[in-house]
């Protein structure tokens, strides 16, 4: 409810509400209101300009002009709304007829309507007022049934994409039969865009209509509606301009209604909240000690903060993060979904776009401070020096250009290369990260690679130049398992080839434990625990967090351990130990103060008033069973 | 109760040239068991079951429920199937009591009373506080979710029950709570389950019976413990040594041959013989006097080995690491 | 999930299976087309020989016509003739004027073309730019204004059908300055107005889906991995987005331009143009109803031909889309 009424105050939304009103109750008031001095005639002031009398004048029979536009209001629109329909009911049958046919006739169905969407409405109407013939009856049907294509195929696309989800297969083995299945499960969940579209398609009938009567094939003498007018006031043009120019107006005021009343509609359905401007949010200092400077460090960040602004305020979903890479490491960021560590990856690599804002007391990449640099200086080094491998192999290349141009594109920005030789450079980088054929595959389309291909042709294409980092966020969570292991190893080969420094982000612990030196384990958007992955974990959400997870030595016969509870939503971090409605061994002091990132050993920091004391075996904290 | 046999059952889309996803299967979970089915990407796992359930169509071969054809089982046959997706698998604008309403059979429950306590009974059965019963899927986490849809599924009484990678879309934290469910009530109930997974250590801890799919073919198949821990299959064996595990690294190497950067056959294209032979550590790629796994498929006669195995020098090579192994252990 | 898809040596050439089934697609069309036109008349209610020459006519004029149109023969005789006199070029005689229709539509339809071709070239060269430099403008909601500004701009022109267009224009053009005549095609400065007319609409609908098409794409992660390349900024959008936005936009664009065709009866009759459009109205008014099949046909296929073009773009654009089945 709220969201209507916020969409009405915004400008667009307003107006529209306001503008469809106003025609409402012009179609439904004026006749009643002025019919009579719409049929009038004037004999002393015929075909005559704007006066007092007449605002907008008279046309050829002494009838004023303005009155006669007020009242045409009612046909106009009743027509429209009519012929919108017929429209929608017919294409909502054909539309979900093929659902319920079977499947010979359904593409029957099918392939008609994809002919006649083909063709351009006002053909359609023409077409059809052939058939139904000249005047207000057949002009309904004919832009009626002109409509009914685009619906059908509208309604056909949304059943379509409804039908594949997994409740109507549920449904159906559930025995619910076919029409109950369309009336039940599939009209309610496309109503919605259906009913913007009718509401749009109603403007669409309103401007058809109006062409068919001024081309005087619709609406016939003595009835009149907009496009009649408009008929009658072309012939007039030079002696009463303003006959032609009035239910012109009045067309594109009342079409425009329908279209942005559809549209405010659909954007409440879809919700797209404006963005006030926040003042500037001030910046949380650190909350742990800087990490050690070293001479070697690749990457050295300290206290980073990612801030989105909402309409509630800001949201923080990275909330000061330190942690140092050294040349040739292999570190792990685990955390669950929400935890802030693509972000973390994604800020420190200065890809986040306004309006997000990325701060930090130290961002410094081999030794350059990344924040503060103007981007133009940083794009050799980043572009060289720094590789990043995305999530979903399927969309991280440009479909529309070959795979070895796009590798190319690199030397030849960065490194100066010709065309060809960048290319040939190409194809060595595929050939180095064991893609077979690279000659071949490098002319290839990203379509024509697999999953795991393009995670390596996009390692290739961060060899292009000398990284010293690379970033990794979840590469092979899209991947199976031995591929996955195929890829861990080529980054493995990678870093012990050329000392580079991977950062690995994942939300599956064992694969970090298992190919990374060190990790980061990451909750709520704070590192709560920085350690060598062969040690044992003190803080209690890493140890429930090894403790669930699932693997080949796990107790057969034990309940799987479980975390109770669920992460805090990014806007909504409690004060104190973000953890603590969910730690086994919470206590006041940790609902209150927020534990900072300390010290315990020396390569080992932890986030925790209590954490875990050195002789308890990793896997003992375990909540077996349990709800959420 | 009764066993759910797959006959020699192939599922082809696309006519001739098209894709065979299933071939020529034959599985059975047999009364009151697990039996785990795991495979990757293009293996037919996925739609082997929904063949069961009516989802695929089957070209050949059939499915039996207790000896009877699944396609001549009453309208609402008694096999239920919980989905992977937890965002897409109840409708958004039904109610959870309602969805699950509408799956318990017809006539067994008259009046609304009766429905609106077994909804309540099953919403308990899986952890949930039946007062939710009136909320709608959006007010539901994704854990919360798929224990919904169990519910639903159990609301048709059903005798088997698949699970289709039903912990696949879920948080690690939330994971373990679906599968103890799950576990739980299969025992109480009673229920053959045929649980598909893409994750070993997920499949080796619910199941009885272990089944290994590779384009569109079983494997390997056998009591869960002795697949596991003696694979006769080399594909097992790579799933095996690709899963994370608290022993060993994911990174070690073994025997880095030509074999170990192979992409996965496409399964519109098939191997010739073996279909495994591409990828195969031990195969003709890498070892001489193999031709035979570019020639006869091994599928054909899986009768007479181990874990009926689909590979011709299965024996060999479990007799190889046997000793291999005892030669480390001494 | 990885699936491997099919390998690089496909059987046979993309392109030439994806031109043989296109083609095909287009045959289908238009023999559709034609059916349905040669249909028109057979489902007109009552009798149309009658209805076109009026309740007075003497019995013997209306029987000799109906004759004459070979509306005795059966249905399948009718069709066959019809397909033939297609074939030969005989569209049939229009039953007003006597002129065989062919002729009638050869006199008129270079006039169409001559206001429908350049509106084409006006949509497209000032839609294009236009919503590509506003997408870059205002991208990550920068610009507020200059959004606001761009979209009520093209909402109120795009909301204006181009008839009404054309009377606004004439009015003030013509009538109250006198720059451009009112009506006909005599000389260049005739053709000012109706091509703004015809262009303007559709040109502001275009350019606000080029917009959002390439604020969409600009989502995209491959643009991310662009800029993680560190590319400039240039490079990104003209090399990786726009193409991108194309294909998205070509579709919706196909259907502009075919509205164009249409939109060119109403502004014929606006401004009195020579062209198939005011013929039209003309002849569903006087029922000549071969008249009317035979442009209701030119109409018919040159909205296939511009879906054609249109189609063969997006192949040469997105290689993908030669492949994709359904």
């Amino acid at each position: 409810m709220a969201k209507w009424f916020a969409a009405l105050r915004t400008p667009v939304g307003g107006f529209a509400a306001a503008l469809l009103t106003l025609v409402l109750a012009l179609a439904v008031f004026a006749p009643i209101l002025w019919h009579d001095n719409a049929f009038a005639i004037d004999t002393d002031a015929i075909a005559q300009g704007p006066s007092a009398a007449h605002w907008l004048g008279t046309d050829d029979l002494g009838r004023d002009i303005l009155f006669r536009v007020l009242v045409a209001t009612r046909l106009s629109v009743l027509l429209a709304v009519l012929a919108t329909v017929i429209g929608v009911v017919t294409g909502l049958v054909l539309g979900t007829l093929p659902s319920l046919l079977p499947r010979p006739a359904a593409r029957l169905v099918t392939s008609a309507v994809n002919i006649a969407v083909a063709f351009p409405g006002l053909l359609l109407v023409l077409f059809f007022s052939v058939i139904f013939g000249v005047g207000t009856h057949g002009a309904v049907f004919a832009v009626g049934f002109a409509l009914a294509p685009a619906f059908a195929r509208l309604a056909q696309t949304l059943s379509a994409s409804v039908a594949g989800q997994d409740f109507v297969s549920a449904a159906r083995i559930s025995g619910v039969g076919r029409m109950r299945l369309l009336i039940r499960h599939i009209l309610p969940n496309i109503g919605e865009p259906l009913v913007v579209n009718a509401t749009i398609g109603a403007g669409a009938c309103l401007l058809a209509f109006s062409g068919l009567s001024f081309l005087g094939i619709g609406v016939q003498a003595p009835d009149y509606d907009w496009g009649r007018l408009l008929g009658e006031g072309l012939n007039g043009i030079y002696v009463n301009p303003a006959a032609a120019l009035a239910p012109g107006v009045a067309v594109v005021l009342a079409g425009l209604a329908f279209n942005l009343v559809g549209e405010t509609v659909a954007g409440v359905i879809g919700v797209r909240t404006g963005l006030r401007k926040l003042s500037p949010r001030p910046v949380t200092p650190a909350r742990e000690d800087a990490a050690d400077a070293r001479d070697d460090a690749v990457l050295v960040v300290e206290n980073l903060q990612v801030a989105f602004p909402r309409p509630a305020g800001w949201t923080v979903p990275v909330r000061g993060v330190s942690f140092t890479v050294r040349a040739g490491e292999a570190i792990g960021v685990v955390g669950e979904s929400g935890s802030g560590k693509s972000l973390t990856g994604l800020a420190v690599s200065r890809l986040v776009e306004a309006p997000a804002v990325v701060t930090a007391d130290k961002l410094e990449f081999a030794g350059k401070p990344v924040l503060t640099t103007p981007e133009r200086e940083l794009r050799g080094l980043l572009g060289t020096s720094l590789a990043m491998v995305f999530q979903d192999p399927m969309t991280s290349f440009n479909p529309t250009r070959r795979i070895g141009r796009q590798l190319a594109e690199v030397a030849e920005q960065h490194q100066g290369l010709p065309r060809a030789k960048a290319f040939e450079r190409a194809v060595d980088r595929l050939r180095a990260v064991r893609i077979p054929a690279a000659e071949r595959r490098a002319r290839q389309y990203p379509h024509e690679f697999s999953g795991g291909m393009r995670q390596r042709a996009m390692i290739g294409m961060g060899l292009m130049g000398d990284p010293k980092l690379i970033i990794a966020d979840e590469p092979t969570t899209a991947l199976d398992v031995t591929v996955q292991r195929q890829l861990l190893r080529l980054l493995a080969r990678t870093r012990a080839e050329r000392d580079t420094a991977i950062i690995l982000i994942s939300h599956d612990i064992a694969v970090v434990s298992q190919t990374c030196e060190r990790m980061l384990v990451m909750y709520a958007g704070r590192v709560v625990e920085d350690l060598p992955s062969a040690a044992t974990p003190r803080h209690p959400y890493t140890r429930a967090l090894m403790a669930a997870t699932l693997d080949l030595e796990t107790d057969r016969e034990a309940s799987l351990a479980v975390i109770p509870g669920r992460p805090p939503e990014p806007d909504r971090v409690p004060n104190g130990c973000a953890f603590a409605d969910r730690c086994p061994a919470a206590t006041d002091r940790c609902r209150l103060e927020d534990p900072a990132l300390e010290r315990v050993e020396p390569e080992h920091r932890v986030a925790c008033w209590y954490p875990a004391a050195l002789s308890r075996p990793a896997k003992e904290t375990v909540t077996a069973g349990g709800a959420e | 109760m009764s066993d759910l046999v797959f006959d020699a059952v192939s599922v082809r889309y696309g006519g001739r040239r098209g894709l065979t996803a299933v071939d020529r299967v034959g599985l059975t979970v047999p009364s009151g068991q697990v039996v785990g089915l795991v495979g990757e990407s293009g293996s037919g796992k996925s739609t082997l079951a929904r063949a069961a359930v009516g989802l695929s169509p089957i070209s050949a071969g059939r499915v039996l429920l207790g000896g009877v054809d699944v396609r001549e089982l009453p309208r609402r046959p008694p096999l239920q199937m919980v989905f992977q997706d937890p965002y897409s698998s109840l409708d958004p604008r039904m109610s959870i009591g309602e969805s699950i309403t509408e799956a318990i059979p017809r006539g067994v429950l008259p009046g609304r009373a009766a429905r609106r306590d077994e909804v309540a009974r099953l919403l308990e059965l899986v952890n949930l506080d039946p007062d939710r019963a009136s909320h709608l899927p959006g007010q539901l986490s994704g854990g919360q979710r798929q224990r919904v849809a169990l519910a639903r599924a159990l609301a048709g009484r059903p005798e088997v029950l698949i699970a289709d990678e039903i912990t696949s879309a879920l948080d690690v934290s939330v994971q373990g709570a679906v599968l103890n469910l799950v576990r739980s009530v299969q025992r109480r109930l009673g229920l053959s389950m045929l649980f598909i997974s893409h994750n070993l250590a997920v499949i080796r801890y619910l199941s009885d019976i272990v089944a290994v799919m590779y384009l569109g073919r079983i494997v390997e198949v056998g009591p869960a413990e002795q697949v596991l821990s003696d694979p006769q299959h080399p594909y097992t064996r790579d799933l095996l040594a690709a899963a994370p595990s608290a022993t060993g690294s994911l990174l070690d190497v073994g025997d880095a041959s030509e074999t170990a950067d192979v992409e996965p056959a496409d399964p519109h294209h098939p191997p010739a013989g073996c279909r495994y032979h591409t990828r195969c550590p031990v195969g003709p790629l890498v070892r001489t006097g193999r031709e035979l796994c570019l020639q006869a498929d091994p599928s054909d006669d899986t009768a007479h080995r181990r874990h009926s195995a689909a590979c011709h020098f299965s024996d060999n090579e479990s007799r190889r690491l046997t000793i291999s192994r005892g030669a480390s252990a001494s | 999930m990885a699936v491997a898809v099919a390998p690089a040596g496909l059987r046979g050439s993309p392109w030439l299976s994806f031109a043989v089934r296109r083609l095909g697609r287009f045959a289908i069309s238009l023999w559709v087309l034609i059916t349905t036109a040669f249909l028109m008349i057979q489902l007109i209610p009552g009798d149309p020989v009658r209805a076109a020459l009026g309740l007075t006519a003497p019995v013997e004029l209306v029987n000799a016509r109906r004759a004459a149109l070979g509306l005795d023969d059966t249905l399948w005789l009718q069709y066959v003739h019809y397909l033939g006199g297609l074939v030969t070029g005989d569209f049939g005689m229009s039953m007003t004027s006597g002129q065989p229709v062919s002729e009638v539509i050869g006199d008129r339809l270079p006039a169409t073309l001559q206001l429908a071709l350049p509106a084409f070239a006006v949509v497209i060269a000032v839609a294009i730019p236009l919503g590509l430099l506003f997408a870059v403008l205002t991208r990550g909601g920068r610009r507020r204004g200059g959004e606001l500004a761009f979209t009520s701009t093209t909402v109120l022109l795009a909301a204006i059908p181009e008839f009404l267009l054309a009377v606004a224009l004439v009015a003030f053009f013509s009538v109250q300055l006198g720059w451009f005549p009112v009506a006909g095609n005599a000389d260049a400065s005739s053709f000012v107005l109706p091509v703004i007319a015809l262009a303007l609409g559709p040109a502001s609908v275009l350019a606000r889906i080029v917009r959002v098409e390439t604020l969409s794409v600009l989502g995209n992660d491959f643009i991310r991995t662009a800029r993680a390349k560190r590319l400039p900024a240039r490079l990104v959008y003209l090399r990786h987005a726009l193409p991108n936005a194309l294909t998205a936009t070509l579709t919706m664009g196909g259907l502009m331009l075919t509205g164009m065709v249409a939109g060119t009866v109403l502004v014929e009759n606006v401004f009195a143009w020579p062209g198939l459009g005011s013929t039209i109205a003309q002849s569903i008014l006087q029922k000549d109803y071969p008249l009317v099949q035979g442009i209701v046909l030119v109409y018919g296929i040159g909205v296939l031909l511009v879906n054609l073009t249109v189609d063969v773009l997006l192949a040469v654009l997105d290689p993908r889309s030669t492949i994709r089945e359904n």
